[in-house]
């Protein structure tokens, strides 16, 4: 019994290791085709494809992420005389966690499931082989402007959402809590420094390129038929997250102390 | 030109292929007639080197690409066309674009060049004006044909057609049998056709080999094939003329 469960664990624990494995060797085989110019064209594509139409989705949540958070920390930091740090404190959590992990997860959520799904119905239904046999690297075609767009993209999201959700709660702490805007973001200049947000930016240049190595490694290696897709796709969401909350605690460190 | 030697493929633990030896000569068109699931596919996949062998060699030209990266690969795959079994059309873009793409990706032609490439590859295919449709918009014989002027857009010097007449009506299925056998004669070309369509199979056949369980069980030329005392060559080629055309299957998802 116990060992039976050990067994289990361990083979879970190799599967888990060798997925790891690939993924790595696919970023790495990337970066490796970055040597010759990639196709300006299809990056800017998938830019369009990939960022652009994020943007939406990534403002509503950090307006409402903005809001929420001054509505929690007004309330306290009144009760404590503290209203003039408020602004601060938004801004900084803004900029250095909440921005560009809620970014990088809205986009796993959305651009990561979108790759891997076009990627796998690619994978399944032979198209992949037809861009081999007609010399053609799936790497160089398929994954080098994903990876490019999406590292390239999350900062441009990144300071989109800094930006909103800093407005979200600015709006909320000068209808709802009675704090002045002068007071508000006179305290963001008093306690943010530019690290706030360059760290965050950078942050997201990591969680793009989490999304579209998983989202791509996904896709290339969907499992035959159309439910083949659907799990990929999930697989690819669930993971990108994971990585995203996990790569967050250690870059926070790295960057923050 | 294509030579397989002792080539066996399993996957996981059923056998595919068995020890199977062919080959075939420059500017020759042969054929492989079998049953559904006796490895036709996968011997096509094993010419482009899609699929790896777990034992023996395969050479095309001068190369051996079984053990070959996918850099001098793609040098031996310039020289190739296939056309897939379920078409494979890129579905994100246009028919002109699918039949373009190798020309773009490959040569330095202008654009009005290559647009005067796809109209003529897709007129040869009885598609004439077709360019800006979606592969989604296509009937599956349409699709078939799209993928067919695909796989010969950039001339290659070597063909592989998986079931190129399959679902297509019995008058367009012999103006494929006829592109097959003009463009072996125009431009050289060596093709191998896996088909199920008896008819065409004699058309355009130099040669015909059969396969059965992952053996081939008989190779030679049409008349021979034609007259073979094997019980299961009679069955087959006379079971599928009585019953007509080729057995039409539902495409994978
Ligand atoms: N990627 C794969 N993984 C596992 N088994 C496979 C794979 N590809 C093919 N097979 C198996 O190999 C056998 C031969 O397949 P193949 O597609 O070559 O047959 P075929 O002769 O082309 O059949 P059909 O006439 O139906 O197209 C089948 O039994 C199939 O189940
Ligand atoms: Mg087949």
């Amino acid at each position: 019994m116990v060992i039976h469960m050990l067994e289990r664990i361990g083979r879970s624990v190799i599967v888990m290791l060798e997925n790891g494995g690939r993924v790595i060797k696919l970023f790495l085989d990337t970066v490796g085709h970055l040597r010759r110019k990639p196709n300006g064209h299809h990056v800017l594509q998938q830019m369009v494809h990939l960022g652009v139409n994020s943007l939406p989705i990534v403002m509503l949540t950090m307006l409402f992420t903005g809001m929420v958070l001054t509505i929690q920390t007004a309330h306290e930091f009144i009760r404590y005389g503290a209203q003039s740090s408020v602004g601060g404190i938004v801004f900084i959590a803004m900029g250095r966690e909440l921005a560009p992990v809620l970014t990088g997860v809205v986009v796993a959520g959305r651009v990561g499931a979108a790759i891997t799904a076009e990627i796998g119905s690619m994978k399944v239904t032979e198209q992949i082989d037809a861009l081999k046999v007609m010399a053609t690297d799936p790497v160089a075609y398929l994954v080098v402007p994903r990876l490019l767009s999406c590292m390239f993209m999350l900062p441009v999201l990144g300071i989109f959402a800094i930006v909103i959700g800093t407005v979200g709660g600015y709006l909320v702490a000068s209808t709802y809590s009675g704090i002045s805007s002068f007071s508000y973001f006179h305290s963001i200049k008093t306690y943010a420094v530019v690290m706030d947000v360059l760290g965050g930016l950078i942050k997201t240049i990591f969680f793009g390129a989490i999304v579209a190595i998983i989202g791509c490694h996904k896709g290339l290696t969907t499992a035959q038929g159309a439910e083949g897709v659907g799990r990929a796709t999930t697989g690819s969401v669930v993971a990108s997250m994971i990585l995203i909350f996990i790569s967050n605690y250690f870059l926070s460190v790295l960057l923050y102390r | 030109m294509i030579s397989l030697k002792n080539l066996s493929v399993a996957f996981g633990n059923k056998p595919v292929l068995n020890n199977i030896s062919l080959s075939v000569e420059k500017g020759e068109t042969l054929v492989v007639i079998g049953p559904s699931g006796s490895g036709k596919s996968t011997l096509l996949r094993l010419i482009v080197g899609l699929t790896k062998p777990d034992s023996g060699e395969v050479w095309v030209g001068d190369q051996e690409i079984s053990g070959a990266e996918e850099d001098r690969l793609n040098v031996v795959r310039r020289n190739m066309g296939m056309v897939f079994q379920y078409s494979a059309l890129f579905d994100s873009m246009s028919v002109g674009e699918n039949v373009a793409f190798g020309l773009r990706q490959h040569t330095r032609m202008k654009e009005e060049d290559i647009a005067r490439v796809v109209r003529r590859k897709l007129r040869s295919v009885g598609l004439s004006g077709q360019e800006n449709k979606m592969p989604n918009e296509l009937s599956g014989g349409m699709k078939k044909r799209v993928s067919l002027a695909r796989a010969i857009a950039l001339n290659p010097g070597i063909v592989l057609y998986d079931e190129p007449t399959a679902g297509l009506d019995p008058m367009m299925s012999a103006t494929i049998s006829r592109l097959i056998c003009s463009t072996q004669r125009v431009l050289g070309v060596t093709s191998v056709v896996v088909t199920h369509d008896m008819e065409s199979a004699f058309w355009v056949a130099d040669r015909i080999a059969m396969i059965y369980e992952g053996e081939i069980v008989e190779c030679g030329k049409v008349d021979e094939i034609k007259a073979s005392s094997n019980p299961l060559v009679q069955r087959f080629i006379n079971g599928m003329a009585h019953s007509g055309a080729a057995a039409k299957r539902r495409p994978k998802i």
